[in-house]
């Protein structure tokens, strides 16, 4: 994307009045998406992203500037923004030897999205929209949209390292309305990969639809979810969500550092149920959160955070892992070359265990099964969270029977780890994007088939 | 590049127009700084300056949509070559087209005094002197607050111009700044984290006094928090939660939304959807506002729309599109990024304030649940089925007085029934940074979980 030549003299321009650090990140993204909805393909949108953003690091500071513009000239600017946005002063100009540090993708991509024709990409829109409104009359609309993104990302820094790294990623989303007497519901699904149009070889687009609309059809059935605390068990896939609130947020060192974490100081204690084994995973293949490079251009790692319900690490990004003298984890990444990169999750999910799931509901005399979530959100310093679930269902006598409206689940992130306990033996994803100071990034979590012994469940029954 | 480029920008790319197509370019451009601080020191300081077009083609009435992150001649002529491919994938639609003068006869733009000089003049100094100010404030604020988790100032000056083939022309600019900080007061699980803020359209305009007294004060009094039983309760909502809440009620009044049946308020234009006191009007003409606008974004001046009059369904947003699929006019409500078509959406949402101050609220119930801050605010409520469950920490009420502070709850009902339960809306409007404004709302009863 660039020349070697243009990077060693944009980092010597972002060093010339000395510095720590400097890295140059540039991005090259095209993005496509298409959307039906109301019965009809309403439109194509093409979008290209491209620039580069320089960062320089003094002590604790760090001076970022970024630019559009990738000529040498427009790259010299970036840097001398960095470097004065720094405060970097006195030192003296010097040349970084780069070395290109190749690292093998988690896995390959087939189709790229761009030599897919968009007649193709129209045609399994409208087989997915076909059949989203078969599932019955009480569908009254269904919106289906399609996007693909291609990112291709250079990393060169002081230290002396290039790196590249291509992603592409495909996603669907089917959102069904459903009308009946207790009013409209709705009904989601959005499966994501880190893969071109050979998703479509795993995911079928009209199963997709299919789901979405069922999951409106029984929300219109749903009878007021239950207030209070109960047992809650959460299906495969559906509850990696939970981690990543209760616990993920809270292993990111930055937060750690900011004394802004109820996991710091805790490395080394049983923060968990024994059960518990949480990875973060970004070479986890295929997976929405997968890549090869991080955004500053360390390999993608398998990272253990909690083991046997032991706290093992934090997830760490490069100026974080710098000052305490450790190897980083691949976690560190940014939504677009406008950004400076964070400690953020990739794939973050529990192991499995060893029942068998339909036990787990056998063994249940009452609770909430859950089924699919909608997004959470945590408040690190206290570990208080929440998640809402979009389709769920009562437990009574240890059988599934009624479907519950929509509610939010809150609980305490430490509080809810420790009642972890029973956890089955098969396994799910669920692709996401996460938002941190205002960066949305892609991610994935993933959890078999477990029982939280007690969560507050946010309902209006009585 | 100079400002008065953009406009002519937008109009090369609209001259673009061949026969039997209509064209629009939305250029924007955005400078802005962000100053990030931690423990007396700079953690982050950037300055960025980021410029975009999105073009729209419609032919044959079809629409296709491309966009670049770069203003570059040979850049914008590939991204209305994309958009003319595009269009010719999507299916024909007679209510596609661009907006034209006809479509605003009559509406004449307000004047509105929107940007400020001295924010680009303000040194970059003086921006991280304020997010410093503003930490140091807050840690001072209470021997209570043990850190801030995070202090910091950003702005933004931001310039767009519109021009379509069709003879509408505009362009607007805005300055705004804003700084915020969180204070953390206790220890673990007990820690509570307070949030303040001020915004303005320059520096000289921001409170840090205020803030760090507001981030301070949310912290430390909920110090002590236990979760209480569950029960049914009367609620009291924060001005800054009112504001949310606002967000929500709004994207259910977007015509689009109704239009494609994705609103809690499809086939209620002229029923009581809430309580008489209830008058919601979003009026981006309004100079206080932080979302005003001289136009919208398809080049329409903005005015003012009353949606709910004295809990009458009055009328729904409308860009130009929704506007003619409805039979209506539009009514200067198109939103949008240069990534995006226009959609619809509110820019000075607020409820009109009542007559009663906060204290005087307080003390209108023998006992109430006040709402500080939510969580889940988007996983929890959905504006097409009206389900409504969020996360919430506050203090409970008591003889008009905040006594024990409360964590780890929901507050549940349905937008429904609480537009309906609305028994009294607070004086105390204040304009908030997301576009909408605030004020003090009191909802007879909501279902509270807990313990």
């Amino acid at each position: 994307m660039l020349d070697e030549a243009v990077l060693q003299r944009t980092l010597a321009a972002a060093l010339r009045n000395g510095g720590d650090f400097a890295e140059v990140f540039a991005e090259d993204r095209r993005t496509g998406t298409a959307r039906l909805d109301d019965g009809k393909v309403e439109e194509f949108v093409s979008g290209r992203d491209r620039g580069a953003g320089v960062r320089v690091v003094v002590g604790d500071t760090t001076g970022y500037a970024h630019t559009a513009d990738l000529t040498e000239e427009g790259l010299r600017d970036a840097a001398t923004a960095a470097a004065a946005a720094a405060r970097s002063g006195g030192g003296g100009s010097r040349l970084i030897a780069l070395e290109r540090h190749p690292v093998e993708p988690p896995h390959s991509v087939e189709i790229l999205p761009e030599t897919v024709p968009k007649a193709r990409k129209a045609e399994l829109l409208q087989r997915a929209d076909d059949a989203a409104r078969s599932e019955g009359d009480s569908i009254r609309q269904v919106s289906v949209g399609y996007a693909d993104s291609r990112r291709h990302i250079l990393v060169a820094n002081s230290d002396g390292l290039l790196a590249e790294d291509d992603q592409v990623r495909t996603r669907l989303m089917v959102q069904c309305v459903a009308v009946g007497d207790t009013g409209l519901q709705t009904g989601m699904e959005g499966p994501g990969r880190t893969v071109g149009f050979e998703i479509f070889d795993e995911i079928d687009p009209e199963e997709v639809a299919r789901t979405a609309a069922r999951r409106a059809l029984t929300m219109l059935r749903a009878r007021p979810a239950p207030s209070g605390k109960l047992p809650v068990v959460l299906k495969r896939g559906a509850g990696g969500v939970l981690f990543h609130e209760a616990c993920g947020h809270g292993l990111e060192a930055d937060l750690v550092a900011r004394d802004a974490s109820v996991f710091r100081g805790r490395v080394g204690e049983q923060v968990a149920s024994p059960l518990v084994t949480l990875v973060d995973d970004g070479r986890l293949a295929r997976e929405w959160g997968a890549y090869a490079i991080d955004d500053e251009g360390a390999p993608a790692q398998r990272n253990v955070l909690i083991e046997n319900g032991v706290l093992t690490d934090y997830m760490w990004d490069l100026l974080r892992a710098r000052k305490e003298g450790r190897q980083g984890s691949g976690n560190g990444r940014r939504e677009t070359y406008q950004h400076l990169p964070m400690v953020r999750m990739t794939n973050t999910y529990l192991v499995q265990g060893d029942e068998d799931p339909d036990e787990i509901i056998r063994q249940t005399p009452y609770g909430l099964y859950c089924v699919a979530l909608g997004g959470g959100q945590v408040d690190t310093a206290s570990g208080d969270f929440v998640f809402g679930i979009t389709e769920a269902y009562m437990i009574e006598n240890g059988e599934i029977t009624e479907p519950v409206r929509a509610a939010q689940l809150i609980g305490n992130g430490p509080e809810t780890l420790q009642r972890v306990d029973v956890v089955g033996n098969d396994f799910d994803t669920w692709a996401g994007t996460c938002g941190k100071e205002g960066q949305g990034v892609p991610v994935s979590s993933g959890q078999p088939t477990l029982r939280v012994s007690e969560l507050t469940v946010g309902g209006t029954a009585s | 590049m100079s400002a008065r480029e953009l406009p002519d920008i937008a109009r090369r790319v609209a001259g673009a127009a061949r026969d039997g197509e209509q064209v629009e370019a939305y250029v924007v451009r955005s400078r802005d700084t962000d100053v990030k601080v931690f423990d007396g020191e700079v953690e982050s300081l950037s300055v960025a300056e980021v410029s975009g077009v999105g073009v729209r083609v419609i032919a044959r009435g079809r629409q296709g949509y491309a966009w670049a992150g770069s203003l570059d001649a040979d850049v914008v002529d590939d991204t209305i070559a994309e958009a003319r491919d595009n269009a010719s994938f999507g299916a024909p639609d007679e209510f596609f087209g661009l907006a034209t003068p006809a479509d605003f006869a009559g509406v004449q733009p307000v004047s509105l005094d929107l940007w400020r000089d001295e924010l680009l003049a303000a040194p970059t100094d003086q921006k991280v002197r304020i997010a410093l100010e503003l930490e140091a404030a807050t840690r001072a604020a209470d021997a209570r607050v043990r850190g801030v988790e995070s202090a910091a100032y950003g702005d933004a000056a931001i310039e767009a111009a519109i021009a379509s083939s069709t003879g509408v022309e505009a362009a607007v600019r805005r300055t705004a700044c804003s700084c915020f900080s969180f204070a953390m007061a206790g220890e673990g699980i007990a820690t509570q984290t307070g949030y303040g803020f001020s915004v303005g359209r320059r520096p000289a305009d921001l409170e840090l006094a205020t803030a760090a007294r507001v981030a301070a004060d949310r912290a430390t009094r909920l110090l002590g928090a236990t979760q209480p039983p569950s029960r049914r309760i009367p609620v009291i909502f924060d001005p800054l939660v009112t504001g949310s809440l606002l967000g929500i009620v709004g994207a259910a009044l977007s015509g689009e939304a109704v239009l494609k049946g994705r609103s809690l308020f499809v086939g209620r234009e002229g029923e009581q959807v809430a309580a008489p006191s209830v008058t919601i009007v979003d009026d981006p003409t309004s100079p206080d506002a932080y979302g005003a606008a001289t136009h919208d974004s398809e080049g329409v001046p903005t005015r003012r729309n009353e949606l709910i009059v004295d809990g009458a369904l009055r009328r729904f947003l409308h860009n130009v599109y929704t506007g003619r699929r409805a039979g209506v006019a539009t009514t200067g409500s198109a939103v949008r990024g240069f990534k995006s078509t226009p959609g619809v959406g509110s820019r000075a949402l607020h409820l009109r304030p009542g007559t009663l101050a906060p204290e005087q609220i307080l003390a209108s119930v023998p006992e109430a649940l006040y709402v500080q801050s939510v969580s889940g605010l988007h996983s929890g409520t959905n504006p097409v089925s009206g389900d409504f469950s969020v996360g919430a920490t506050g203090l409970m009420v008591r003889d008009g007085a905040f006594a024990e502070p409360v964590r780890e709850i929901t507050v549940a009902s349905t937008i429904q029934r609480m537009l309906s339960d609305i028994v009294h809306v607070g004086a105390d409007l204040t304009w908030l940074p997301g576009g909408a404004a605030g004020l003090t709302l009191l909802v007879g009863e909501m279902q509270m979980s807990g313990r």
